[in-house]
């Protein structure tokens, strides 16, 4: 294939290409199922197996899952193409956000591990359950869990999309067949969960990372060499973005707090998510989540170069025509994978990208069904149900989570989909205080956190619910909006909410507080928050010591 | 119970360092309008893209720093917990 040739994105179908994607695609699910069966448990499997591992993961395996986990879609598929299509402030400030993250979580975590371990709790609203005495503000944090995770969930089906649709899957016409990749994405998810539970992905993560790190490998190297450069990659990327006001190529005066606020608000969100703090607190000893802090950048690093691929696209002159004879940006990686790599490795790259995004969406998916399980269906629907029981709950709540997800993708633009990431993210952060806050101080009043909570969730919803995407006219179009009473500045609508959120909860808390409300009964004590394996009452394995919640069977 | 909870207590002027050495990135790269330049490039890259890949490297180093310090310096104090039962 000549490289710079001019290339129409699913025009037709890559034979080779997409026979190397299947065959992967099956060696690599089989090889984890198969590990699955023959790895089996003899006790009752229960919501330990993989997230919460009776294993107790070492430093390497960690920063191996935890790695995997932010190679998702959003790194391959979602940022590049928001650098191709509007430039920096939408897409490379993943980059700082990559880097926040890992500071804020040496500060926090090591409390969040200890106080969990010592009380067998595995999901964030069970922290709050116990440390405020509020079966409301645990809701509230159970509830927003599981809202957040399905735009999220929704970002790696678009991803798979992405590939199916430049491999040749689907074709023009009607509804139904314009939708068939991600009909079958989603068909391919859900039976993949439905089938497999956590442990399969957990197994299928290890090799989905390798191949994922061959191709990134492969694509930094190889594309800039054949590209004549970074040089002319970045003029060809400066030609295309300054040229009009609505991209840009660097941040100008009015894009600089949207761009710090996008990545701080992004870096305090990540490890609010259910299936991120499962796969922190799966980890053997306190001191590991620090030593991996110091770890995790070197995958920033990658992030960053494939950021770039977006700026490669332009300088190759991609074209991201989709199916349907419209562009799409979604389609950029793909797309330049299939102009630039020989029709073989571009398989192994599809594969990569589709795997890389089936697993985390299948993680996703179970961890917010098994929230639901334990904060939702057993503290307020049934106390005593059985451990079947809670599975056959768990598992209709995954497909329920998953179709959740493909709402947001039929009902929202989905030509930047790096906003539905953002999108989850302005709901997730407004269980920050609650959590992070919460593990400091139980100054604030439950009742205040919930206030914040309620209304940072009502403004930020309303806020991104108002940006319309200038393509396509259709609301929820971006995450970054005016902020209130200032003239001309544009934030993350996270932060702004976040904001809010904690006003609301500081002011509530001090009139509560004159009016003596009570705060409940605290269930954590001072030394909760420095435990450490071997020290007393810290459980080997997470959700068994003596609390009585025996984790339910997962999907 | 057996034996209390220990935690490690670094000195105050080693507590500072490490509060410096995890401020740094943070700080660093929220003040954006300190990096928004496109020269000097280095291997093609404008300054706004190589300065904050360099940071990456630079906050392995200063998160690895205050790892380093939180787990070899300063001494384990047992952690009371009193009868805070309800005050806190």
């Amino acid at each position: 294939m000549s490289p710079l040739s001019m290339q129409a994105a699913g025009r037709s179908v890559d034979g080779v290409a997409l026979s190397v994607l299947i065959i992967l695609f099956l060696v690599v699910t089989g090889v984890g199922f198969a590990a699955a069966r023959w790895h089996r448990p003899t006790a009752l499997a229960s919501l330990d197996e993989w997230g919460l591992g009776g294993r107790g993961f070492g430093t390497f395996i960690t920063w191996f899952l935890l790695g995997g986990d932010l190679y998702t879609a959003y790194t391959f598929v979602a940022v590049p193409a928001a650098m191709f299509a509007t430039g920096a402030v939408s897409g490379f400030f993943a980059v700082p956000y990559t880097i926040v993250v890992y500071p804020l979580i040496f500060i926090f975590m090591p409390r969040l591990w200890s106080v969990s371990h010592r009380h067998g709790y595995v999901t964030p609203a069970d922290f709050v359950r116990g440390r405020f005495d509020s079966r409301s503000l645990s809701l509230a944090v159970a509830v927003t869990g599981i809202i957040a995770t399905m735009p999220y969930i929704a970002l790696q089906l678009v991803g798979i999309q992405a590939v199916l649709e430049v491999v040749g899957v689907g074709g023009s016409g009607s509804t139904f067949t314009k939708d068939l990749p991600l009909f079958i994405a989603f068909a391919v998810l859900a039976a993949y969960t439905y089938s497999s539970g956590l442990r399969a992905p957990a197994l299928i993560a290890f090799v989905k990372d390798i191949l994922i790190y061959v191709v990134i490998i492969v694509a930094v190297i190889y594309i800039p060499y054949k590209l004549h450069g970074f040089g002319h990659i970045f003029n060809a990327a400066h030609d295309k973005l300054s040229a009009t006001p609505a991209t840009s190529f660097i941040p100008g005066p009015s894009g600089l707090v949207s761009y710090g606020t996008l990545a701080l608000g992004s870096a305090m969100a990540l490890f609010m998510y259910p299936h991120s703090v499962t796969a922190v607190l799966s980890t053997k000893n306190r001191s590991i989540v620090r030593r991996n802090a110091a770890m995790l950048p070197a995958y920033s690093l990658m992030l960053g170069l494939l950021a770039l691929l977006g700026f490669m696209a332009i300088a190759a002159k991609t074209s991201v025509i989709g199916a349907d004879g419209k562009p799409n940006a979604q389609l950029v990686v793909p797309s330049l994978f299939r102009q630039m790599f020989p029709s073989w490795f571009a398989g192994i790259a599809y594969s990569a990208v589709a795997i890389g995004a089936l697993v985390p969406a299948a993680i996703m998916s179970i961890a917010a069904a098994n929230l639901f399980t334990r904060n939702i269906y057993r503290e307020f629907f049934d106390r005593t149900a059985s451990p079947a029981r809670e599975a056959a709950v768990s598992k209709l709540v995954s497909l329920v989570v998953k179709l959740g997800a493909l709402a947001f993708i039929l009902f929202l633009d989905k030509t930047l989909a790096l906003n539905f990431q953002l999108l989850g993210g302005i709901w997730i952060l407004q269980t920050f205080p609650a959590i992070v806050f919460g593990l400091y101080t139980r100054w604030l009043h439950r009742y205040a956190l919930l206030a914040g909570w309620a209304v940072a969730m009502v403004w930020g919803t309303i806020a991104a619910y108002r940006v319309i995407a200038p393509a396509t006219g259709k609301h929820f179009g971006g995450s970054v909006t005016k902020i209130p009473f200032f003239d001309n500045r544009t934030a993350y609508i996270a932060m702004t909410a976040f904001a809010m959120n904690v006003i609301v909860a500081v002011v509530l808390t001090v009139i509560l507080r004159a009016l003596k409300v009570s705060n409940g009964r605290d269930a954590t004590r001072p030394s909760d928050y420095y435990a450490d394996a071997g020290d007393p009452r810290v459980a080997d394995a997470l959700g068994q010591p003596g609390t009585g919640q025996a984790a339910p069977e997962p999907v | 119970m057996a034996r209390k909870v220990r935690r490690r207590k670094l000195a105050p002027g080693t507590l500072a360092v490490v509060g410096l050495l995890l401020a740094a990135p943070l700080v660093a790269l929220l003040w954006v309008g300190s990096y928004t330049s496109a020269k000097p490039r280095l291997w093609g890259f404008p300054f706004f893209y190589w300065y904050q890949l360099l940071w990456v490297i630079v906050s392995a180093l200063t998160t690895a720093g205050a790892y380093f310090l939180v787990t070899h310096t300063g001494t384990m104090v047992e952690v009371d917990d009193g009868d805070e039962e309800e005050t806190r």
